[in-house]
């Protein structure tokens, strides 16, 4: 079981309380992660990758194991605390505004 | 007796106003989509309970928001996972995806447009500013976007295709404003089906008249002394509002970056009608729901400083026209006002009196139950309104 944490506003888009919990075959990767995440609540589509060249959007950071992954290949197998469910990954909204 | 809906967009959610038929009293609802930018909320003059609005964010991207009941609640149209899925079980990701038409079948190449320092620079999608409810199907809505196009949707807002011929208009010649590149005003004409006007922050008027397919420049007689190198050009223009009284559809007022400008034959040319206005720089303009040749503005100084000229809020209502105009400041604020009224964010209503209603980036929505003779604000506080429209329902 993947945990994953959304920023609020997404939590609001997609009617969740607290963290999302997805089941992942295969291989854990923020791809695979973010794959599930859409494929769960479809309206989050276009909100942490862009629709068409789903690259992360620019003011989205991911968080795991107090580590910045925002720039790894979305190939990259997220930690094994990840993988395991130990530790969730955060999706974040940059940090901008005051 | 009628209740009167207020739709308030604003920077950090949406708001519904009610009133009766007085528009003394007013219910303030909300906020809906608290902390997102709510460019514009509006209803289907074919089902006012149908509601569209656009909701957008700087880290999160576009979402269409819907209702049917009229503001209770609200759901992403074509976001169930049944929407999303091809036949062969792969997500299509048409939700909420305003994705520009360069397809060799229907589309026209994706090129550049000008950017502030004159370079080109790729189209790229960034948001929705404006919606626009088809006048007989509440499926079918427009919507103009940055960097400007007009994408239109017959499924009540599933999925969007793009009208990529207006981009073939010297596309590579469109520039953005203070805003952005934004496609913001979209204009439907009831005796017309196949004409549709739209308007560009920095290219200016156009139209079609075969539904969408094939569009036009119409800007002849607009001048743009300091913002173009040729005045007259084709394309350039920076208009900021366009507005029509649905008896005479030949008959437009455009508040463009500087002056109000008239047309008596649907775009083919254009006219200066600033007259006696103080400054001739605004954003917004309406017109009377019963007397075609009455027409609103909100002149603010100029277009590096957007307040009203002395700090003193006034709306200029002209009742021949234009070129002869009357301030109207009873119940405005008449000193230390520093506000300003963009562009989506003046309405009328139909009731007689006419009731006029305008939202401030300082968080106020002002009302006037007597065509502007008086107005008092209906809140005082909310985030900077980005839009205002008016819904009767009897």
């Amino acid at each position: 079981m993947i945990r994953v944490a959304l920023p609020a506003h997404l939590r609001t888009l997609a009617r969740v309380n607290g963290e999302v919990a997805l089941d992942i075959e295969g291989p854990v990767t923020l791809c695979s992660v973010l794959d599930a995440l859409e494929m769960r609540h479809p309206m989050l589509r276009g909100t942490v990758r862009d629709h068409v060249t789903r690259q992360r959007r620019p003011f989205i950071r991911f968080f795991a194991c107090e580590q910045d992954l925002s720039h790894e290949s979305p190939d990259t197998p997220l930690p094994e605390a990840v993988a395991q469910g130990a530790e969730p990954l955060l999706i974040v909204g940059a940090m901008a505004g005051g | 007796m009628s209740t009167v809906r207020l739709l308030v967009g604003t920077r950090k959610g949406a708001f519904v106003l009610t009133s009766n038929g007085t528009r003394k009293k007013w219910d303030v609802g909300g906020p809906h989509f608290a902390g997102w930018e709510l460019y514009h909320l509006t209803g289907s003059p074919a089902d006012p309970n149908r509601l569209y609005a656009s909701q957008t964010s700087g880290w999160f991207g576009q979402v269409i928001q819907r209702s049917d009941d009229g503001g209770k609640t609200w759901h992403a149209p074509g976001t169930k996972p049944e929407d999303l899925m091809g036949p062969d079980g792969t997500p299509k990701g048409e939700s909420n995806m305003f994705l520009y038409d360069a397809s060799a079948e229907t589309g026209v190449p994706l090129t550049t447009h000008q950017h502030y320092d004159g370079t080109q620079r790729p189209w790229e999608f960034k948001r929705v500013w404006h919606l626009e409810p088809s006048l007989t199907d509440p499926d079918t809505v427009y919507a103009g976007v940055e960097d400007a196009a007009l994408f239109r949707s017959t499924d009540g807002g599933r999925t969007w295709r793009e009208l990529p011929g207006l981009r073939e208009v010297k596309g590579h010649l469109w520039q953005p404003g203070a805003g952005g590149m934004c496609l913001h005003t979209i204009v439907l004409d009831r005796s017309n089906p196949q004409r549709i006007y739209s308007a560009v922050s920095a290219a200016g008027a156009f139209r079609t008249d075969d539904g969408g397919r094939t569009w036009r420049a119409i800007n002849k007689g607009l001048k743009s002394q300091y913002e173009l190198p040729d005045p007259n050009a084709d394309v350039g223009h920076c208009v900021h509002r366009i507005a029509m009284h649905p008896s005479r559809p030949h008959v437009l007022f455009m508040q463009k970056h500087w002056d109000v400008m008239r047309s008596d034959d649907a775009g083919e040319s254009w006219h200066e009608i600033s007259g006696n206005l103080p400054t001739d720089f605004g954003f917004p303009i309406a017109v009377h729901a019963h007397e075609p040749e009455t027409i609103y503005v909100v002149p603010i100084k100029n277009d590096s400083e957007h307040f009203p000229p002395d700090g003193k809020l006034r709306v200029y209502r002209s009742r021949t026209g234009g070129h002869e105009w009357e301030a109207l400041t009873k119940g405005l604020p008449q000193r230390n006002c520093y506000v300003n009224i963009l562009r989506d964010a003046m309405a009328v209503d139909s009731l007689d009196a006419c009731g006029v209603y305008f939202g401030t980036t300082g968080g106020q929505v002002y009302a006037s139950a007597d065509a502007g003779d008086s107005w008092e604000p209906i809140v005082r506080d909310l985030p900077p309104v980005l839009s205002v429209e008016a819904q009767v329902l009897s």
